[in-house]
């Protein structure tokens, strides 16, 4: 076997630069020049070679701080941390973005390990820009401006949001779904339109996610792992279905309403004994899932689409997958979620969008990477797709 | 216990009755909450929409939305009529089963889908958008909140100037005083009149709050379907005002209701 080597620069052991020569090599030369590279670990020949960039994304709008790295669709690394607060507590931005600080090194650091690679094989830094808690945004960006300019690569601005789509694709390979965007932070229905991310239904007061969290906090439910992975589990074995108030207007749903009422409902009806707490997480389960369910299918039907894809924290809760199943199965519509490594925030969703936007020529400048709490899914110009 | 049992017998067997019915009829298509057939009721072509059983969610609740919502669509249908704002008329409810029987629009095609195959710029285009503004605060002057207000629900209706349409000269079209309410300002320069439909979600509101959200959900349903439609929108708003007794008060409602998406905290 022969080849042509083309001539480049890469960086030996030592630090050196070195540059090959154009020449014809022959089989036992290859086979060494092959066995070279694995050993002085220089992925930067395969790289070039090939032109498949590689890129890091760190997440931290909420409570999860993660670093993940991606390559060409395929997740190279993707460790994080939860900051859980005690049973009874949401977590303030503060004792967030300082949990953050702490572990943002070290979770670098696993990153680069578990995925074999040195911080010269990084071809972009991604963030997220927004949207999501102040000081725990601007504790990541810090960090990956930082890195950016050390490593002297460029840097992409993410949107959270377009980060769980854009992970939530790679990994289901869905074609153009109508989304559910469940999490603590954001409750949206979306359909890909022209070149943006349109929000069709969202909520007009809090996330659904937020609403379980804040009910869990009544309960004094354990938030670890997550307060919505325990009362699913409570609700598991809920049986009596308390009547609560469903609100849906059009697409948008709206759940302070019913968060109201729970929380009622738990002084009153738990005292009396007139139901169990297992009842009431069944039962606010069975509501605002209900609601959901049908807003997706509300988006289905006008858009006329035939895909749906579930993305976020709550999305990994298995009712709501089999009820979202359930109502595509009646359609004859198809269901793509994930599994709780990716609905969860993470660093390789940031990463696989920051991969997007960097290969179709994205560039975020020093001065424009600063961080926002407010940022709309359909801010993004999403020149990735056609 | 015998008088119960016999009496859930009866509601058992009348749902059977009208599932068995139904499916010797013409699905014309399944939308987000219920199906549509086409059939006819004492002679007339008529349009069947069933709420079927939603096998996603708990029995107790998925009851309790259906029936709701088929009395609310109804009630709400009938409000319209004899207000004089164009709705289906409404023929024979069977409130065990879900299902409405109602006045067959058969030439009619959605505002979605007119919007979808005209230019948006046209005069014809623009005519319409007012139409829709006047429709609307016709509507929110009745205190009639629709609920799910886009361009799906929303039909347009060829029919000649003089025709005896198949509801809008019967009783349905007169007001309480016993005279015919004129409809003429509803048609646009082709003789199109506007229909609402889908009132499963209506319920009744004076509140200018109420009639504000009535209204963003339209707004962002028409520019997520129609990016290009933001002109259309804002004459629909122009119309509305106009038309409307309480339409600045609505339309200063609208711009604050616009601002929660964009201002909403995400801490909490």
């Amino acid at each position: 076997m022969q080849f042509d080597v083309f001539p480049f620069n890469h960086v030996s052991g030592d630090g050196s630069r070195v540059s090959l020569r154009q020449k014809q090599y022959s089989d036992s030369f290859t086979n060494f020049l092959i066995l070279f590279c694995v050993f002085t670990k220089l992925h930067v020949l395969k790289r070039n070679y090939f032109g498949m960039p590689v890129v890091l994304g760190m997440e931290g709008s909420a409570n999860k701080l993660g670093v993940g790295i991606v390559r060409d669709g395929v997740v190279l690394s993707n460790p994080r941390r939860t900051y859980i607060t005690p049973p009874g507590q949401g977590f303030l931005p503060r004792d967030t973005s300082r949990h953050h600080r702490e572990h943002i090194l070290t979770v670098l650091k696993e990153a680069l390990q578990e995925a074999n690679l040195q911080p010269s094989d990084i071809d972009c830094v991604a963030f997220t820009k927004g949207p999501g808690m102040g000081a725990p945004l601007a504790a990541v960006a810090v960090v990956a401006r930082t890195i950016a300019q050390l490593w002297n690569r460029p840097i992409v601005a993410v949107n959270h949001c377009v980060g769980h789509i854009e992970m939530g694709r790679l990994i289901t390979g869905a074609g153009n779904p109508t989304v559910l965007y469940v999490s603590g932070g954001n409750t949206q229905v979306i359909s890909y339109l022209e070149r943006r991310y349109r929000i069709f239904g969202e909520t007009i007061d809090i996330a659904v996610g937020n609403c379980l969290d804040r009910f869990a906090r009544v309960l004094k439910i354990s938030n670890d792992p997550s307060p919505g992975y325990n009362i699913e589990q409570m609700a598991k074995r809920g049986k009596k279905l308390v009547e609560l108030p469903y609100t849906v207007k059009g697409m948008d749903v709206s759940f302070s309403g019913i968060l109201s009422h729970i929380e009622d409902a738990t002084h009153t009806m738990l005292a009396a004994g007139e139901c169990t707490a297992e009842d009431l997480c069944f039962s606010l389960q069975e509501t605002v899932f209900a609601m959901l369910v049908e807003v997706t299918e509300r988006a289905m039907a006008h858009c006329s689409s035939q895909e749906v894809m579930i993305v976020g924290g709550v999305a990994c809760n298995l009712r709501l997958q089999e009820m979202m199943g359930m109502m595509c199965q009646e359609r004859g519509a198809t269901l793509y979620a994930t599994d709780e490594s990716f609905c969860i925030d993470n660093g390789a969703m940031i990463a696989q969008a920051g991969w997007q936007m960097f290969c179709s020529g994205h560039r975020t400048q020093l001065e424009d990477s600063w961080i926002t709490q407010r940022y709309r899914t359909d801010d993004v110009e999403v020149t990735w797709r056609d | 216990m015998a008088l119960s049992s016999s009496s859930s017998n009866v509601t058992s067997d009348g749902s059977n009755h009208t599932q068995r019915f139904l499916g010797g009829l013409v699905l014309l298509r399944q939308g987000a909450e219920a199906r549509l057939y086409r059939g006819t009721f004492l002679g007339r072509s008529a349009v069947i929409k069933e709420r079927f059983p939603r096998k996603y969610r708990h029995s107790v609740l998925d009851a309790r939305l259906s029936s709701r919502r088929t009395v609310q669509e109804v009630r709400t249908a009938l409000r319209c009529r004899r207000a004089g704002i164009a709705a289906p008329a409404i023929y024979f409810v069977d409130l065990v089963s879900n299902v409405i029987f109602m006045e067959d629009l058969a030439d009619a095609e959605t505002l979605r889908e007119h919007l979808g195959s005209s230019p948006l710029g046209s005069r014809n285009v623009e005519a319409l958008a007012g139409i829709v503004g006047h429709t609307l605060a016709r509507l929110h002057d009745q205190d009639i909140i629709h609920g799910d207000l886009t361009t799906s629900n929303m039909l347009l209706r060829r029919t000649p100037a003089s025709s005896q349409g198949n509801g809008e000269t019967c009783e349905g079209a007169n007001t309480d005083d016993g005279t015919t309410t004129a409809v003429e300002d509803t048609k646009d320069s082709n003789g199109a009149k506007l229909v609402l439909i889908d009132f499963g979600l209506s319920f009744s509101s004076g509140l200018a709050e109420d009639k504000a959200v009535d209204l963003y959900v339209l707004e962002r349903a028409l520019l997520s379907t129609h990016p290009g439609a933001k002109d259309l929108f804002e004459t629909m708003l122009r119309m509305y005002g106009r038309s409307s007794c309480h339409g600045t008060a609505v339309l200063t409602k609208l711009k604050e209701v616009r601002q929660r998406g964009r201002k909403r905290s995400m801490v909490g």
